[in-house]
């Protein structure tokens, strides 16, 4: 496998349109629809408690062109958040308690104005997520991002789908193992995931393929003995996150005919306790265009929000968005499969 | 009905306690608590239970313990050592026979 890919995008495949999307989940029979399975565990219809995490996605370009990315991103995309959107954000987390932005992509370095984005929320006493996807680091004019981190403490999130490079490679192109452990070491050499630091380092796994994550805190201690005894590595936290079938992931499935299967799987799985706390409930997730969804996986569905309230950061106003009705979609089953998942990783422990 | 194994009849395992309810129950406790983790991880359960799964050569294991260690974190390289392990016990343990075999050659020969 090449290390960079055409996007659904580029290759003009039908998978691109987060309607075409939408429209191939809904011809996979299902045992019961998502709303069915909320409304038999008295969950219908589920409803925003506040919003604790602006998740903001400054734009699909990324170095990189992992086969699950549920965002098609890749070097070939050029949608950038607009300088007008960005100011509206900083300003939206200026004038709300929102205590915590999460800044993603594509790989969000890429954006010209993200290390701005970064100081002026931490300058306001945000708590700031970076989801990194760590071969950034290595290129030339990132390499100096794990002190800029430090600097601003903020909380990196990195994607390492396994302590061994063969998974990784499979699922993010050749090399980025190697290039992964040592962005590692060099977040690690400005203190992140050492003891007393208070700088914190996680890291993400999605299983690579078609099945679930396992028992997460399981994992973590797996993950930390073999960083650590094959490559001196320390991290904070580890996460598991479902792939959720849409966009890349959604063209795998289909491709290696895994699709109803695995929508099988996910149905089978749902757990109430893990959609009492699906992330959307307390998060808010902005699109590069200033679009606001539920989460950042509606966002790729091109699921806007429900309702009267606004449809645009431009338009906001808390007191429309804060207990809204969630969007929802047999997608969401990703997301209350056994332990649950969320970008904060299982939501049942 | 024109073959033995049915991959869809995995999902259907829980009708065996249709009509032994109280044991299927008790099956179903010890099962779960034996694959939780303790001094052996997910893991390291997930793949002995691999390995064994090839040595009673039950194809619904198979496919049970092949998704259940991929979950848990396992790759398919230790999952082929593990299936070499239960292949070696298996091998060795008919050749280790062939001491009985030679031992009553012994005695029956002159
Ligand atoms: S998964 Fe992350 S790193 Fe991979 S292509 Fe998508 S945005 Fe880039
Ligand atoms: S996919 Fe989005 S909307 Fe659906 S449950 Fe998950 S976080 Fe909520």
């Amino acid at each position: 496998m090449g290390r960079v890919l055409p996007t659904l995008q580029k290759q003009h495949a039908p998978l691109a349109s987060g309607a075409e999307q939408r429209a191939t989940l809904a011809t996979v029979p299902l045992a019961r629809s998502f709303k069915e399975a909320l409304a038999q565990s008295s969950l219908y219809p589920l409803r925003a408690t506040g919003v604790d995490i602006l998740q903001i996605n400054v734009g699909k370009k990324c170095n990189q062109t992992c086969r699950h990315c549920h965002v098609d991103a890749g070097p070939d995309r050029t949608e950038m958040m607009p300088r007008d959107v960005m100011e509206k954000c900083l300003e939206v987390l200026a004038t709300t308690d929102i205590p915590t932005v999460d800044i993603t992509g594509g790989a969000p370095e890429l954006h010209p104005d993200f290390r701005e984005l970064v100081a002026r929320s931490h300058a306001i006493g945000k708590h700031v997520m970076d989801r990194c996807n760590l071969t950034i680091l290595l290129l030339p004019n990132y390499s100096d991002l794990p002190e800029f981190f430090a600097e601003h403490q903020v909380e990196v999130i990195c994607s390492l789908p396994h302590y061994r490079a063969k998974q990784t490679d499979s699922q993010r192109g050749e090399g980025v193992f190697d290039e992964s452990i040592e962005a590692l070491h060099r977040l690690n050499a400005v203190g992140y995931g050492k003891p007393d630091s208070g700088l914190v380092v996680n890291l993400v796994m999605n299983p690579v393929g078609a099945f679930l994550p396992g028992n997460q805190a399981s994992l973590e201690r797996e993950w930390k003995r073999e960083l650590k005894h094959r490559h001196g590595i320390v991290f904070n936290n580890l996460y598991t996150i479902t792939n959720l079938p849409i966009s890349r992931f959604l063209e795998w499935l289909e491709e290696s005919d895994n699709l109803e299967g695995y929508m099988t799987r996910l149905v089978n799985a749902f757990n109430p306790g893990a959609a009492q706390g699906v992330m959307c409930r307390n998060t808010l997730s902005v699109g590069w265009d200033g679009q606001l969804y539920d989460c950042d996986f509606n966002q790729m569905l091109e699921l806007g929000l429900a309702g009267d309230g606004p449809r645009s950061i431009m338009d906001f106003d808390i007191a429309q968005i804060r207990h809204r009705e969630i969007v929802v979609g047999p997608h969401c089953f990703a997301c209350t499969a056994g332990a649950g998942s969320s970008c904060g990783g299982a939501t049942v422990t | 009905m024109d073959h033995y194994y049915n991959a869809k009849d995995l999902a259907r395992f829980s009708e065996i306690g249709e009509e032994a309810g109280p044991l299927w129950q008790k099956f179903n406790a010890w099962y779960t608590a034996v694959f939780a983790g303790g001094a052996l991880s997910e893991r390291e359960k997930a793949l002995i239970a691999l390995g064994v799964a090839h040595a009673v050569q039950c194809p619904y294991c198979i496919d049970a313990y092949t998704e259940s260690c991929l979950e848990n974190g396992a790759d398919t390289e230790q999952m082929t050592e593990a299936v070499h392990v239960a292949s070696a016990i298996r091998g060795g343990a008919s050749l280790v026979h062939g001491v009985q075999m030679r031992n009553k050659a012994k005695q029956l020969g002159m």
